[in-house]
């Protein structure tokens, strides 16, 4: 596996956009994980890994503001977090979108820049044209003028990262993105998130289950299971070692030979499918 | 068509002409055009927001209190702002996932209900005031009526617009409005307190029980002919004048309820839509060999 995450410029050169000391994290007093030590650098693409209920969405309401932890430091461009910051895109696993909302697609994605606005705002073309923008750089241009509650899983998920995307973030938050995707669809989006991680230098941290739609472009690999975070290089943190230092039971990681990874013994199984 | 006082010629101009010069036609015109209107907007956010049980739940909370002001000799209509705003302050601090639960809230609103009917049975007065909180009584409606739905709905319009934006983001993409700095508490209490004056002035012109036919039905109808916000707000408040001002123009020549034709024409509107376009999607199905939808499979494995 090692040597399939090319990685054209030294991380250490860019500057620290999240950096985490001793982090513990819980709510009313219980832990949900403990002493996690990492720093997210910029430009970097970060996959948040780790079993349901491990504390992955935690994780982004603490980046978010929403959420204060129960110890050590976090600090997001270099300060406290804090809600509302501008400086971050952020796509919830939760929405309030069904089949019955019959609201363009567009319209969404200029809230993503109009919608903490006060007034009711008309038409501003400069929002109409960033709207625009947003939804061309995910290649979901044609999607704009669609229903949301006529779209596909896929289609909706671009169309949210459009929406994240809208006020030219620093860093993008992404929940699950592709929890309701099949593996050709994920692998789509992962490809476009890739190449906004690529061409903004965007920090891009993505919470999956299955990590293999995007082992290939990972800088990083936050796992978090039993309490525990393990961080690193996809190549370091993915090891049977490792992960069993992390479980605490053994684990062992399984290679197939297109470099899909089974992970065999934590708490579920994840990975499995083909390529 | 002529069962009125009034013979109805088939000249519009000269039929509104002779309308209008009777007050309390005049009256009900104005209210109803101006309740309408912040019926329309109000109602495309409640489609929106899926609150329209809330909304009907605030009705009949309104109910009680506008029974409970007749019992006390106050206009009812303070007793029905008093009422709505208390129930809807409460509904908007439980959040929006809380006041969507349909069970407690029919829970309050069957014993708000309840209560209403107590305090019509210890007023001895007559049993035409407890029909026209329940139905409406558009034609009852006063000069100091007509000023007071003005005032209270120039409020409900400016904060409206004021929040519109927020309002709107936080109605589709609550997650993310959150974590954007919003207010969600404050943006849910003050959209529900909204929705309560507006329904305690739309009380006079459709009861409580026809509540919807102003508040949810022309936004129900808007959202299907438009997917631009505010163009679907539009559309919902033209839907609530046609519905009003038709509704008031054939009563007036004969002379059955107002209330009753507001809530037919504006059932029509909503059926005719509907119809319209499952005819018209049919019609492009029985003519297109119909693709392979592949919105619908990638669904199926959500």
């Amino acid at each position: 596996m090692s040597g399939t995450a090319t990685r054209p410029r030294e991380p250490i050169d860019d500057p620290e956009i999240i950096r985490a000391e001793h982090l513990d994290v819980g709510y009313a007093g219980k832990v949900v994980w403990r002493d996690a030590t990492f720093e997210v650098r910029r430009g970097e693409f970060v996959a948040v890994i780790g079993p349901n209920g491990a504390g992955k969405t935690t994780l982004f309401r603490l980046l978010l503001g929403l959420q204060r932890p129960m110890g050590g430091a976090l600090t997001v461009f270099g300060a406290t977090p804090r809600r509302g910051n501008r400086r971050i895109g952020y796509v919830p696993q939760r929405h309030t979108i069904d089949n019955e909302t019959h609201v363009a697609a567009d319209a969404l994605v200029r809230l993503g820049v109009s919608g903490t606005k006060w007034g009711p705002g008309f038409s501003f073309r400069s929002e109409k044209e960033a709207a625009a923008e947003a939804l061309e750089a995910v290649g979901a241009t044609e999607l704009g003028s669609k229903s949301l509650g006529a779209l596909s899983g896929g289609e909706l998920q671009r169309v949210f990262l459009a929406e994240a995307l809208v006020g030219d973030p620093e860093m993008l938050l992404l929940d699950e993105p592709l929890s309701n995707l099949d593996l050709r669809r994920s692998r789509d989006l992962v490809e476009v998130i890739h190449g906004l991680v690529q061409s903004r230098h965007v920090t891009t941290l993505l919470v999956a289950h299955d990590i293999n739609p995007l082992i290939q472009c990972l800088d990083k690999v936050i796992y978090i299971a039993n309490g525990n975070v393990a961080t690193g290089p996809p190549e370091a943190v993915l090891t049977s070692d490792s992960l069993t230092e992390l479980y605490g039971v053994p684990v062992e990681v399984l290679h197939d030979s297109r470099n899909n990874i089974v992970i065999v013994g934590g708490e579920d199984i994840h990975g499995g499918e083909s390529g | 068509m002529t069962g009125g006082v009034v013979p109805f010629s088939w000249n519009i101009v000269t039929d509104l002409r002779t309308m209008w010069e009777f007050n309390f036609m005049r009256n009900a015109f104005e209210a109803g055009t101006i309740i309408a209107i912040v019926a329309g907007i109000i109602g495309y956010f409640v489609v929106l927001r899926r609150s329209a049980f809330a909304t009907h739940a605030l009705g009949h909370v309104g109910f009680s209190g506008a029974a409970g002001a007749v019992l006390f000799g106050v206009n009812p209509v303070y007793g029905l702002l008093l009422f709505t705003t208390s129930g809807a302050t409460g509904m908007g601090l439980l959040g929006r996932r809380a006041s969507n639960r349909d069970l407690e809230i029919g829970t309050v609103l069957a014993f708000m209900l309840g209560l209403g009917l107590l305090f019509l049975s210890l007023y001895t007065g007559y049993a035409t005031e407890a029909y026209s909180i329940l139905f409406g009584e558009i034609l009852g409606i006063s000069n100091g009526g007509v000023i007071f739905t003005l005032e209270a709905s120039v409020v409900v319009l400016v904060v409206m617009a004021l929040i519109y934006r927020r309002l709107l983001f936080a109605s589709l993409d609550e997650d993310v409005a959150e974590a954007k700095g919003m207010p969600m508490l404050a943006l849910g209490v003050t959209f529900m307190i909204l929705l309560a004056v507006a329904i305690s002035i739309a009380v006079q012109v459709i009861g409580v029980l026809l509540i919807f036919a102003l508040m949810v039905t022309p936004a129900a109808v808007a959202v299907r002919l438009t997917k631009r916000p505010l163009y679907a707000a539009v559309v919902s408040v033209l839907v609530a004048l046609t519905a009003t001002w038709v509704g008031l123009f054939v009563q007036f020549y004969a002379q059955y309820p107002a209330s009753f034709f507001i809530v037919s024409i504006a059932f029509a509107i909503y059926v005719a839509v509907r119809v319209g376009q499952a005819l018209s999607a049919w019609l492009v199905h029985r003519n297109v060999p119909v693709a392979e939808p592949h919105s619908s499979a990638d669904r199926e494995s959500a």
